[in-house]
């Protein structure tokens, strides 16, 4: 299924989000999550499914005023 | 020292983390400013991109207290989705909320302000919101349940200072239980020492001392001003006046 992440479609076979952040090798990184502007904690990785179409953001700390 | 939502901070400077010319800079800027709270945002991060697990073990270093912003949201849910992100991210209640509602001056869009700090507080957060210095405003926000306000100085990056010094005092004189921050706008340590002369309990910065020349110098410079501005606010500063006054005794001059 194409879905988008980050801002750049995508072909993904995991079907859900833990699978996807394993994917792409953020399985372990310190990262947050959100599908579709919702946000997913990292405890409802495993079970949230992910369908054709879903927007998912990955976020990390980065420097702030 | 100020206490925000329970927790009494060890310094009145709180630093931002953005633009420094390298990351030792902001480390050793960090180390003369003594500030006790860093800002810290959360952006992107996908593929091989390892820019915030670098910056997140460099931060960690510091030894302060992390507060995350919610910058460059512009909307309600934008900056709600921000701020759990963030919670989740660095393990804390605190949130530095910013709901922008002009891309120009990047001033605080108040209703969609008032909305998302509702949202928050009932969430469990501890909210920080970056607000002007509009009393009507600042009342909204402590009524959904701000504990902290931190009207700006100027727009977020100018260096211009306190605008609107009546408004600043109002806002001090209005609510004078509530820790208040100027965040934004300062460029000098002066900035900083006038806010605290005012009453304010801190004063949130960062362009000031990563743009300068020398940020370490400048961040002590500013950790100096914070303290005497403080100092100067618990002394009972004099009256100014229009006419002269002369401060030595014309009482036994020579007549000549």
């Amino acid at each position: 299924m194409k879905i988008i992440v980050n801002g750049e479609a995508q072909e993904t076979s995991s079907s859900t989000l833990a699978a996807l952040l394993d994917d792409i090798g953020k399985g372990e990184a310190k990262v947050a999550t959100s599908v579709n502007e919702a946000f997913v904690s990292k405890h409802q990785r495993a079970s949230h499914t992910l369908q054709d179409g879903d927007r998912v953001e990955i976020v990390a700390p980065r420097q702030g005023g | 020292m100020p206490t925000f939502y329970g927790t009494e901070v060890t310094s009145r400077l709180m630093l931002g983390t953005a633009q420094y010319p390298s990351p030792a800079i902001l480390a050793d800027a960090f180390r003369r400013s003594g500030a006790g709270i860093a800002t810290v945002s959360v952006r992107r991060e996908a593929g091989g991109d390892q820019a915030g697990q670098d910056f997140w073990a460099l931060i960690r270093k510091l030894g302060v207290a992390l507060m995350p912003n919610t910058a460059g949201c512009y909307s309600v849910r934008e900056a709600v989705t921000t701020a759990q992100m963030a919670r989740e991210l660095f393990d804390t209640n605190w949130i530095k909320l910013e709901v922008i509602g002009h891309a120009d001056t990047l001033q605080p869009d108040p209703f969609g302000l008032v909305e998302a700090a509702a949202q928050l507080a009932e969430d469990g957060f501890e909210v920080f919101p970056y607000c002007t210095e509009d009393l009507v405003l600042c009342e909204r926000l402590v009524e959904v349940g701000c504990k902290v306000l931190m009207p700006w100085g100027a727009p977020i990056g100018t260096g211009m200072g306190l605008k609107n010094i009546y408004g600043l005092r109002s806002v001090r004189a209005h609510f004078p239980d509530i820790p208040l921050v100027v965040d934004a706008g300062l460029g000098l340590p002066s900035h900083a020492a006038q806010a605290m002369e005012l009453g304010y309990d801190a004063v949130l910065l960062n362009t000031a001392v990563a743009k300068a020349g020398d940020p370490a110098a400048m961040a002590h410079a500013f950790a100096l001003a914070v303290e005497a501005g403080a100092l100067a606010a618990g002394a009972d500063a004099m009256d100014a006046r229009d006419m002269a006054a002369p401060s030595t005794p014309v009482f036994g001059k020579a007549i000549l």
